[in-house]
């Protein structure tokens, strides 16, 4: 008999704006041992699916409408509040997308690491201490009897991941449910917790289902696969059936838009420097455990962009990566080095001085929810720059905006909507629309697609394409994710702890990387398709 | 810890100079004087008393003179309780106006975080409703309206409890500090609802339920210390406004306290009285904020390291 066996779950979200399906029929079973990737677009569905059985979705507003699982002879969706508690983190356990913020920051990592033991199991707290500082031990934190008093604010997002899995396992759970365990963690990290999960999982005969957006990391660690749309499930299948013969054409769109391979566009950069930055530092002063230090984010970096060239840049969280393009904007000060923008010194120019340079550079933020001004319509945002610099006059500014938003492929008729009213997506195509609304001949994006799921960010790729080629820009476009890179980029600079370790050309750089930590990168990056495992 | 403290002491030392300064010269320059009356006095009675008390001095030398004493602890003599110094009169009156604020800052606690609670973990229902509407009522309400209706309901009507006095008869103790104490229960119940409301949508909080712990854990092990922190850092200045603010609850129930003595003193132009109690609850303030923010810091892990403590 299956461990789990789920049946034509049905979940909706009673709200004043009505009622919303955010899960339709879905049926799965998973047996002992067993990985089940359920993958999907945001608001798929996915997560809700898996918190309902185990009652932690809030409701009201959530109800669920129909539907059996069927865990080790009960029923969880029909049993009593006090039997779900008891399953919850004892039979069943769960680990979360961001470690930041899934641990209590108020208490010591031992205290909530005992806390299935004491309450479950009722064992003495010395005895769970004991099982605690075995297990952190074997999730690989190091020197686990000193840590193990440690508040989550001392550890990194790596090891804060660990110890939320070292949580979930500690009673021996059956089944493990993680919900984009590795979406917030560096690619190398990733690496490390998927391969974690999977030992752990053989070493304990560990069911696993694995939430996940990312159809690569699915594709490396699951067994079957559930693919998710709009609540509704699209197709199920082992792994290699899935990826091999996509039955579904959603399935196969999910696929194509995994970004593989080299860059289509043709490179067209020329020979004339666009911008050249020399010795470029910039330090911050930090105050931490009331000493005050200095963090020098970028350290004497150096490189040149050529006019029409799209040059990558990217490096792990911290790496400074976009300190340097802010930096290089001067949104923030550097404190040393030059800048020189088509002959002109940017370093040491106050916001006046800068202005006239503004309009020919321009900036993409990563999340389109938070760069854009909530109060202001799209065509108060994409006139005001243009009104500002002069690109358009009173009169014809109506016109310019429509023309802006055809060439970012929004419709007319949202002209006088707010942001709120968007999808991520047309978020970010607004987005873009305000950067290139004054004309620029340099772009610099910071992880613009980095906050959008996989279908929507080919479109947006795509669309960058087409504004680099139709308005002959050049742009440095920073990015923590190499495939999106490769597809974009005509060079790449990769960045670590500040400093510019190397810069090739893409297909250079793929073929023959020069520097053992590149070739880390560009192994824990891989799109494992199943025929690679 | 000593450092951040050390520096907040130095930062008290100005804000005390300019409270001193200010009050020194505003009732100086309030019209009348301790020794007019509505009586004529004889004019060289009057000169004794002033040169009695110095006030014959120039502004400035009486103000440095103030200051040195004060340096020593010596808050001057009353010029209205006659052979009286300042520092008895405080010291008569402190410590039943510190027994009615503790007692209504415990009233304060215990009903508005019970109430906060109690609200954030049934949001948008009748028991979430009805403490909030109570709490609103509680804001709005003068303690010299709610003072007089409950010894109307409690001491009247239902004869449970003594109408006034403090320290007499057993449970006179119990109106006054409900009625000092029940706008602040009313702020303390809003700042915990918004506090528990905002940790209780925590995604650790959501981690907590997952291990399957039974649900009072989840509120008072897992959130409660994270929601109270906005209250601890009120604590402060509703202990020291509790202490400064107790005038009219005093003067309701014929509470032997330091309120009386500031409002008549006002009154009186008891210089140095006022200058007294002032100065009194102005170093009351500071200490207390200092303790309270002290208190809200070394909660939070991350703030208490920056504190220079484990």
């Amino acid at each position: 008999m299956a461990l789990l066996e789920v049946s034509h779950l049905s979940v909706s979200f009673h709200t004043r704006n009505g009622i919303a399906r955010a899960v339709d029929d879905i049926s799965f079973s998973l047996e002992q041992g067993q990985t089940l990737g359920i993958v999907g677009e945001s608001g798929s569905g996915k997560s809700v699916c898996c918190y309902s059985l185990l009652g932690l979705i809030p409701r009201p507003p959530g109800r669920i409408d129909s539907g059996t699982a069927m865990f080790a002879g009960r029923d969880l969706l029909h049993c009593s509040e006090a039997e779900l508690r008891r399953v919850r983190g004892d039979k069943i356990a769960m680990i979360f997308q961001d470690p930041m913020t899934s641990l209590n920051p108020f208490l010591r990592i031992g205290e909530q690491l005992i806390e299935p033991l004491v309450y479950h199991r009722g064992q003495s707290r010395d005895a769970a201490r004991k099982q605690a500082i075995a297990l952190l031990e074997e999730v690989g934190i190091r020197n686990p009897s000193q840590t193990i008093d440690c508040y989550p604010h001392e550890f990194s997002g790596g090891m804060r991941q660990r110890v939320m899995i070292a949580m979930a396992l500690i009673a021996e759970p059956q089944l493990l449910i993680a919900d984009e365990p590795t979406t917030a963690l560096d690619v190398t990290v990733q690496r490390q917790i998927l391969e974690l999960i999977n030992e752990l999982r053989r070493k304990r005969n560990l069911a696993v289902i694995f939430i996940s957006h990312d159809l690569g990391v699915v594709a490396g660690i699951a067994d079957q696969v559930l693919v998710m749309k709009d609540g509704r499930m699209i197709e199920q299948g082992p792994v290699h059936s899935l990826f091999d013969n996509p039955a579904d054409a959603y399935t196969r769109k999910l696929l194509a838009a995994i970004p593989r391979g080299a860059k289509s566009a043709a490179d067209r950069s020329t020979n004339q420097d666009l911008l050249a930055v020399n010795d470029l530092t910039t330090r911050f002063n930090i105050i931490d455990h009331g000493k005050s230090s200095e963090l020098i984010a970028v350290n004497s970096v150096s490189f040149r962009l050529r006019r029409g060239e799209v040059l990558g840049l990217v490096g792990e969280s911290g790496s400074g990566k976009s300190t340097l393009g802010r930096s290089i904007l001067n949104l923030i000060r550097p404190s040393s080095g030059s800048v020189c923008f088509d002959g002109e010194e940017l370093v040491g120019r106050d916001n006046q001085q800068m202005k006239p340079l503004r309009r020919r550079m321009q900036m993409i933020f990563q999340d389109p929810y938070a760069s854009l001004n909530p109060r202001m319509t799209i065509y108060d945002t994409l006139a005001e720059p243009m009104l500002l610099h002069g690109i358009a006059s009173k009169t014809d500014v109506d016109q310019q905006v429509l023309k802006l938003m055809d060439d970012v492929g929004l419709a007319r008729a949202y002209i006088r909507k707010y942001p709120h009213e968007f999808s991520g997506g047309q978020r970010q195509r607004i987005a873009i629309g305000r950067a290139i609304a004054t004309r620029p001949e340099f772009v610099v994006a910071d992880e613009p697609v980095s906050a959008l799921d996989v279908t929507i960010q080919k479109q947006i790729l795509e669309l960058l394409l087409t504004l680099v080629e139709r308005h002959n820009l050049s742009m440095l476009f920073i990015s923590h994710d190499l495939a999106v890179v490769r597809h974009l980029c005509d060079r790449i600079m990769v960045m670590r702890a500040g400093q510019l370790l190397e810069t090739a050309a893409t297909e250079l750089l793929w073929a023959a990387p020069a520097h053992e930590y590149t070739r880390t990168l560009l192994s824990s990056s891989q799109t494992e398709l199943p025929e690679a495992r | 810890m000593w450092r951040f403290i050390a520096s907040r002491v130095l930062q008290a030392i100005p804000v005390l100079f300019i409270v001193i300064t200010l009050t020194f010269f505003l009732v100086r320059f309030a019209p009348g004087g301790p020794f007019s009356t509505e009586k004529a006095v004889v004019p060289e009675v009057k000169r004794a008393l002033e040169a009695q008390y110095q006030l014959d001095q120039p502004l400035l030398a009486q103000f440095g003179s103030y200051l040195t004493d004060l340096v020593h602890g010596d808050f001057g003599p009353s010029f209205k309780y006659p052979g009286r110094t300042v520092n008895e009169l405080i010291a008569a009156g402190f410590p039943a106006t510190a027994e009615l604020g503790l007692y209504a800052l415990l009233v304060a606690v215990v009903l508005g975080m019970a109430a906060g609670i109690v609200a954030a973990l049934n949001p948008n229902s009748w028991r979430d409703y009805v403490p909030m509407s109570a709490a609103m009522i509680g804001i709005c309400m003068p303690t010299f309206l709610l003072g007089p209706l409950l010894v109307l309901i409690f001491g009247l009507w239902l004869e449970w409890l003594p109408v006034s006095g403090w320290g007499e008869v057993s449970g006179d103790k119990i109106l006054p500090s409900i009625t000092l104490g029940a706008a602040y229960a009313a702020y303390i119940a809003r700042l915990t609802r918004s506090g528990m409301l905002e940790v209780l949508s925590q995604d650790y909080i959501r981690t907590a339920r997952a291990k399957g712990l039974p649900e009072y854990v989840v509120v008072f092990k897992h959130a409660l210390r994270g929601g109270v922190i906005p209250v601890v850092a009120f604590l402060g200045p509703a202990f020291a406004g509790l202490l400064s603010g107790s005038f009219v609850v005093e003067t309701i129930f014929q509470v032997p306290g330091l309120g009386r003595f500031f409002v008549q003193a006002a009154f009186n132009r008891d210089y140095t009285l006022i200058l007294g109690s002032t100065v009194f609850f102005a170093v009351l303030i500071v200490v207390f904020n200092l303790l309270s923010d002290v208190l809200a810091a070394w909660l939070n892990p991350r703030l208490r390291a920056g504190l220079g403590v484990k």
